[in-house]
């Protein structure tokens, strides 16, 4: 088992080799170059190159890219440009702003997405179990950046109840006033979860339910306690390993709902960073979340062969 | 040592050099005497193939599992040898070996004479190919879903160079051969015929490149019996027709009976008996060997198998047993068996077969082995 | 193909048809000619395309020009049977000619990583061994961005555009159609059939050429289809960042965020182009879908 979970460890370790390498690349392989974005264009030559020397940038590539890493290795991810403060600061701040939201919707997605799809499985081929898949095909196909705008378009410009945008607090809500501009993001964030795991946990709970119910067995509508419990403990490793996958998405990929809402998270940083040119602030973003990503996701191999031994190869 | 070696240097040495047919030789069954001259077609030496099973923390190789071990034989031209064993014994790995679609760890074959693989003046592995053929236990699996059967049976001649107007028109040749209407069949698609009609289809594809030895492994096995018997029949007429020497790989006694000339029976991994059909099944010399005829059902009711001829279970191909690898299900099983491996040497007195036994061992040690008479 | 012996009379050709074998696709596309469903989603498809394509001909407003006059009309003005955004231009002419650059963004680079990550996807399945875990390993890399995030990083950083938009999401799609290729080639790589051909004699690419791709495309085409849908939503969802299609251009996410301050003022004409997203990726779901049914043909 310790084998196993430092056998993922150690391999996670090229991987996000691979992604510092990649960043850095994309950083260089971009147009102009730093200096450029700081300095306005009138500046004199002799300037910008004594500017490009203090940055070191005169230096061959990998030893550019070898001082970057180890910079980052040991927490030190720079300052802003446009803020002039360590973007670490700002980064983990945000992030915290995005766990804020992740972690409701999370929990509303899965909750949501097992229920109903265990009960459309539980229903096959009743209305419900069609109307399940009609919505699913609906929610896949549903930008959910689009119904953020509709959310907001219906209950805080037509209806006036909840508010369009921003956070209005810090940390964590400790009043309706906060909670009332979690509900709209938390919701608009938790369509995907909701959609992706309840189409699982539908065609898993089918799967057992059909080997389960074969003969005479007509307990429609009766919920059978050895069946559901059975039923559970076999859709589980499969439907928490999706868990944690789109925790993680949630985690990195929140950008787009943040936009809508103007919550300051790390997908807002992200996108101010970008319009301000703000290389470190990006680069570090995009390398931390990229890195949360791939340590989540071995987190979940863990989790997964520790319920499922068949996983420990 | 092979068996037929022994023969050879009995009957002479082979009449022609050339490469090409050095005529016919079988073994007359009833006599148990090679007739006509010998020179094997396909000469097995040592033959050994292990897996390594991978694992742990750095991928290390945890286990090796010996899937062919040793194993040497011949095969006359113009025979049917017969290999049979339970699942696990080696024999599909033994195919593979034998058509060079898993490489040996050691161990050599030659064919015609010529050493396969050989840089200096051996036989290639494609020039292999063409005169050494496979066919498959049926499954949907034998044949490309998406080809037409003709294009199946036509792939090994276009592959070697034919055009492919000729191909197709060998393609038909063949499954007018194999008992199908190529005007019906041509341009059907696997999943269109029944399971007798896709192995006949495998059989035609074997014989596309015009080989003169065709490996069959469980051929007939997933056949139900009515269709299991016409192919069966199909293949010997095959056989005569087209001048083929067989190598028969089956776990059904009754089948390999029916249509080898000699039998070769494996036990994980080794060989541990080897003879003319009709001598082994009336006399089998090796314990495995009356273990396994013991356990065929008999239609006569005075052949009645009173106690389980094997006990134990089938030991794992991954740590097999030290020394003789039987002597944990044998029920003649002594101190020596553990601590050495008997070589597959001809009994005394009959040359044609060959037993890997301490029993049969003169001298060997084991208490029913006959005592050394000092000369 | 067969010009063997004589063949008997046939006027109806039932006889030659009975001969001639049903292949794989010609089963798949009799199934997909009864599904009307998707027959009717895939009419929808094309009936886009051509509304799209040939776009002058289904507006009466030019898209580029508005009028401050005219701003934010809402829908059912006549003449503007969709409102007009905020620079005065009509809505429904934005849409139409927009869907232009949704639809390329949305389906190009899906094309361009079929190309590229079908191609190494079956390589890495076929070769096995170094080369097989090489390219697995890159792909790890790039498996370890959500993609969103990859494709935002690329356009981030490399600046927005067309050009750089259809980069950003053919490399997001290019693992996982690598994975999917290898994943399928593997297994076709291990069945029985493929083992004769090699005991034919035959050398890789002809194995491949024959044996393999006829039976790998299906199911990695099938894969690629579905994911347009997804490619449409994020081509859009990049727009709406800023960060693909730059203004003046009409496409669907970009309007989306240019009508963002008008949703105060007309709720309804701000979430237009959203709908247009949506009702395209739809299609293309349910198209992908049915092509799915249809290719489950049971062997």
């Amino acid at each position: 088992m310790w084998a196993f979970t430092l056998r993922r460890l150690l391999y996670a370790v090229p991987v996000l080799l691979g992604v510092s390498m990649l960043v850095f690349a994309l950083i260089h392989l971009a147009p102009g170059d730093v200096v450029d974005i700081l300095v306005p264009p009138e500046v004199p030559k002799e300037i910008a190159d004594s500017l490009r020397r203090r940055f070191r940038l005169d230096e061959p590539l990998y030893m550019q890219y070898l001082a970057w890493l180890s910079r980052l290795l040991v927490g030190d991810f720079g300052i802003s440009f446009f803020t002039n403060r360590p973007v670490a600061e700002e980064l983990f701040g945000a992030l915290g702003n995005t766990l804020v939201l992740a972690l409701p919707a999370a929990v509303l997605g899965f909750l949501l997405g097992v229920v109903l799809g265990a009960l459309a499985a539980y229903n096959h081929g009743s209305w419900l179990d069609k109307l399940f898949s009609a919505t699913a095909i609906i929610g896949v196909s549903l930008p959910h950046y689009w119904v953020g705008i509709v959310l907001v378009a219906i209950f805080a410009v037509v209806l006036n109840v909840l508010p369009a945008q921003g956070m209005g607090f810090e940390g964590i809500p400790t009043s309706w006033d906060h909670v009332k501009h979690l509900i709209l993001p938390v919701v608009t964030l938790s369509l995907i979860p909701m959609g992706v795991i309840s189409r699982l946990v539908r065609a898993n709970v089918l799967e057992i339910l059909s080997q389960e119910f074969v003969g005479a067995l007509h307990a429609k509508g009766l919920l059978n306690r050895r069946v559901l419990y059975h039923t559970l403990k076999n859709a589980a490793p499969s439907a928490l390993a999706l868990m944690g996958l789109q925790f993680g998405y949630l985690l990195g990929g929140s950008i787009l709902v943040e936009t809508v809402f103007n919550w300051p998270g790390s997908g807002g940083l992200m996108n101010l960073a970008i319009f301000r040119r703000d290389v470190p602030m990006l680069s570090a973003t995009i390398v931390v979340l990229a890195t949360i990503f791939v340590l989540i996701n071995i987190l979940v191999d863990v989790l997964q062969a520790l319920i499922d031994p068949r996983v420990r190869r | 040592m092979s068996v037929a070696k022994d023969a050879a240097l009995l009957v002479g040495a082979p009449r022609s050099n050339a490469r090409g047919k050095l005529g016919r030789s079988t073994v007359d069954t009833g006599t148990g005497e090679l007739v006509g001259q010998t020179w094997p077609l396909l000469a097995v030496e040592n033959l050994t193939k292990h897996f390594a099973l991978k694992g742990g923390l750095l991928n290390r190789t945890k286990a090796v599992v010996q899937a062919v071990d040793g194993v040497s034989f011949d095969v006359q031209t113009g025979e049917t040898l017969g290999i049979v064993g339970e699942s696990g014994c080696g024999k599909s790995t033994t195919a593979r070996l034998l058509m060079h679609l898993i490489p040996p760890d050691i161990g050599s074959i030659v064919f015609d004479g010529l050493v396969v693989g050989a840089a200096d003046g051996g036989l290639s592995h494609r020039d292999l190919h063409r005169q050494m053929q496979m066919v498959f236990q049926e499954s949907y699996a034998s044949l490309n879903p998406r080809l037409p059967v003709a294009m199946s049976i036509a792939f090994g001649p276009l592959v070697h160079g034919l055009a492919k107007s000729a191909a197709l028109k060998r393609a038909m040749k063949l499954l007018e051969a194999v008992g199908l209407d190529p005007m019906l069949f041509a341009n059907r698609y696997p999943h269109e015929l029944s399971g007798g009609q896709r192995q006949r289809i495998n059989i035609a594809r074997a014989l596309a490149l015009e080989p003169r030895i065709v490996i069959l492994d469980e051929a007939v096995s997933a056949l139900d019996k009515s269709v299991e018997a016409q192919v069966l029949n199909l293949l010997v007429d095959l056989k005569a027709q087209f001048d083929l020497t067989y190598v028969f790989i089956s776990h059904d006694l009754n089948v390999v009976r029916y249509i080898s000339d000699r039998v070769m029976v494996m036990y994980l991994g080794k060989v541990v008996e080897i003879g003319p059909v009709d001598h082994l099944y009336r006399d089998p010399q090796h314990p495995y060997t009356q273990a396994l005829l013991s356990a065929m059902p008999s239609m006569d009711p005075r052949r009645r198998t009173l106690k389980a001829p094997l006990t134990g279970d089938p030991p794992n191909p991954i740590s097999p047993p030290s020394g003789c690898r039987f002597r944990t299900r044998c029920p003649f099983a002594e101190a020596v068996c553990e601590t050495a491996s008997p070589a597959l040497l001809a009994p005394p007195g009959e040359e044609l077969r060959a037993v890997a036994c301490h029993m049969r061992v003169p001298g060997s040690g084991h208490s029913r082995a006959a005592t050394v008479v000092s000369a | 193909m067969a010009d063997v012996a004589v063949l008997p009379a046939d006027p109806s050709g039932a006889f030659k048809r009975a001969q001639q074998g049903k292949s794989y696709w010609r089963r798949v596309w009799e199934r997909l000619r009864d599904d009307k469903v998707t027959l009717a989603v895939i009419g929808v498809l094309v009936m886009l395309l051509v509304m799209v394509v040939f776009a002058p001909w289904f507006t009466v407003h030019d898209p580029y020009t508005g009028s401050v006059l005219r701003r934010l009309k809402p829908v059912g003005t006549p003449g503007h049977w969709l409102g007009t955004d905020e620079v005065g231009r009509d809505l429904w002419a934005r849409m139409v000619f927009g869907g232009r650059l949704s639809l390329l963004a949305g389906v190009v680079p899906v094309f361009l990583a079929l190309l590229i990550g079908g191609f190494l996807g079956v390589a890495a399945g076929y070769a096995g061994g170094l080369v097989n875990s090489a390219i697995m390993r890159l792909t790890d890399v790039l498996y370890a961005f959500p993609s969103i995030l990859l494709a935002i990083a690329i356009t981030g950083i490399l600046g927005s555009g067309l050009q750089n938009t259809i980069l950003a999401l053919t490399i997001s799609f290019i693992p996982p159609i690598i994975r999917i290729s290898e994943s399928v080639t593997t297994q076709v790589r291990h069945l029985d059939f493929v083992e004769a051909a090699r005991a034919s004699g035959a050398g890789p690419l002809t194995i491949m050429r024959y044996h393999i791709l006829n039976n790998v495309l299906g199911p990695i085409l099938v894969y690629a289809t579905s994911l347009i849908s997804i490619c449409i939503i994020l081509a859009a969802g990049l727009s709406f960042l800023g960060l693909g299609v730059t203004p003046p251009s009409a496409e669907w996410g970009l309007m989306l965020n240019n009508l963002r301050q008008a949703l105060w003022v007309s709720p309804l004409v701000a979430a237009l182009p959203g709908v247009m997203i949506f009702i395209t990726s739809m299609c293309f779901n349910l198209t992908s879908d049915g092509l799915r049914q249809a290719m489950d043909v049971r062997l």
